[in-house]
């Protein structure tokens, strides 16, 4: 305890560190994700040429893509844009799959049903089968933003400082209390940002309540 | 472009393709890491998720702990496990095998999961006992399911023994761990596509297989 209140204010540095690098690719994979998985759903041709890529992008190992993606884009090496981008990349793969499920299990009768009451084909997109794929949706992106949280960790190896730095550094030193505590932020951030995004269920989706999702 | 060039530099130099630290060797060792670490879970992992799934018993235990070991960062634990069993090949095997059955577990237990329970039923009315149950219905029926928890925790096992490197395993992750060490980005870069070459072909062979696989 001693050393977390010596620590305190490096603590809260690399936990803020951490906070943007796993929210930043989880929204903007979902917003990446969200125009795919609509067309996946739609269009069968489609379908499973994206869903493939998906699930090989997120197969490829995350310490070796962190290092190839500047090798490809040419920024530095130690640029922590490196982990947005790997992290952002692994969210689309999870998510497209997710999104495009989602949107499969709207019922073709309530698309007939909306069509039939004058709905345009965009009215009916952000009107219709939006709200009735959120639930689906909020599932996928909690999972998501669960395993980014764990991932950001990884950018500690090629030295993008976040709490994964203190990892590296307890290892170094040999000292367990700086892994332990660190173990236990991350764990924390990971249900904090879980919780969050529930909220924002709520507010943004309140038809699913008592549902689960 | 010129890192990639570079790399390729760093792949026809004939001194990294022998001895200990050539690409054969660490790539047969990275193979061997995944076939231990992969055989071990198995065997823990696999009738433990049928029990699971045959029986319907622990199931809500085995979803929180295969949720709540999504979050532990793998760095964390592999960290921790040395300080805690120190250095050798045990401490990273062990930290490998943990991450490596949750995702054979669940493949397990939510592959008997999937088969239709009237054809469970029709199977014992026909007067199987509970083993011929398990055995020539369920598994074959689950197959699907099976499978793709393994190929879930051999992916998964091949990421993480490259971060393993760090705690001194060998494998492919050295050329990545060591070349970070020393600024070597040819390395680097070599050492990651090779792993991500495995990681791909490992991948295609389980859809291959999947795909032969009686659905």
């Amino acid at each position: 305890m001693t050393w977390v209140k010596a620590n305190a204010d490096r603590l809260v540095e690399l936990t803020w560190q951490h906070l943007w690098l796993s929210v930043v690719p989880v929204v903007i994979g979902f917003l990446l994700a969200l125009p795919l998985g609509w067309w996946a759903s739609r269009y069968h041709r489609f379908r499973a040429p994206a869903l493939t890529l998906g699930g090989v992008l997120y197969s490829l190992p995350s310490l070796p893509l962190l290092v190839i993606i500047p090798g490809i884009i040419g920024t530095s090496f130690l640029d922590p844009i490196n982990v947005a981008i790997t992290l952002t990349l692994y969210a689309v793969a999870l998510l497209v799959r997710t999104v495009a499920d989602a949107f499969g299990q709207v019922s073709a009768e309530v698309l007939d049903a909306a069509s039939a009451s004058g709905y345009s084909r965009w009215q009916r997109a952000f009107g219709v089968e939006l709200p009735l794929a959120g639930p689906a949706m909020l599932a996928g992106i909690r999972v998501a933003s669960v395993s980014t949280v764990s991932l950001v960790t990884v950018g500690a190896l090629i030295g993008v400082s976040n709490l994964g730095s203190l990892f590296t550094e307890g290892f170094q030193r040999y000292f367990t209390t700086e892994i332990i505590v660190g173990m236990v932020l991350v764990v924390s951030l990971a249900l904090v940002l879980d919780g969050c995004w529930v909220l924002v269920g709520r507010m943004l989706l309140p038809w699913a309540r008592g549902r689960t999702a | 472009m010129g890192v990639f060039n570079e790399a390729w530099g760093w792949f026809t130099t004939s001194t990294n393709w022998h001895g200990e630290d050539g690409i054969p060797h660490r790539l047969l060792q990275h193979i061997g890491y995944t076939a231990l670490t992969v055989v071990i879970a198995v065997v823990i992992a696999v009738p433990l998720g049928l029990w699971i799934g045959h029986t319907g018993r622990l199931r809500g235990v085995a979803v929180a702990l295969t949720g709540a070991l999504r979050a532990l960062p793998t760095l964390g634990l592999l960290t921790l496990v040395v300080l805690w069993r120190g250095i050798g090949l045990t401490p990273p095997i062990t930290a490998l095998v943990v991450l490596a059955i949750p995702p054979l577990l669940a493949g397990a237990y939510a592959g008997i999961e999937s088969v239709d329970p009237r054809t469970v039923d029709a199977a014992r009315g026909m007067g199987m006992t509970e083993w011929q149950v398990l055995a020539r219905v369920e598994v074959p029926l689950g197959l699907p399911l099976l499978l793709g928890g393994l190929r879930s925790a051999v992916l998964q096992v091949v990421a993480t023994a490259t971060i393993a490197a760090y705690i001194g395993l060998g494998g492919l992750g050295r050329y990545v761990i060591d070349g970070v060490a020393i600024r070597d980005y040819p390395q680097i870069l070599g050492g990651s596509l090779i792993v991500v070459v495995l990681a791909l072909a490992l991948d295609g062979a389980f859809a291959l297989l999947q795909r032969l696989a009686p659905a």
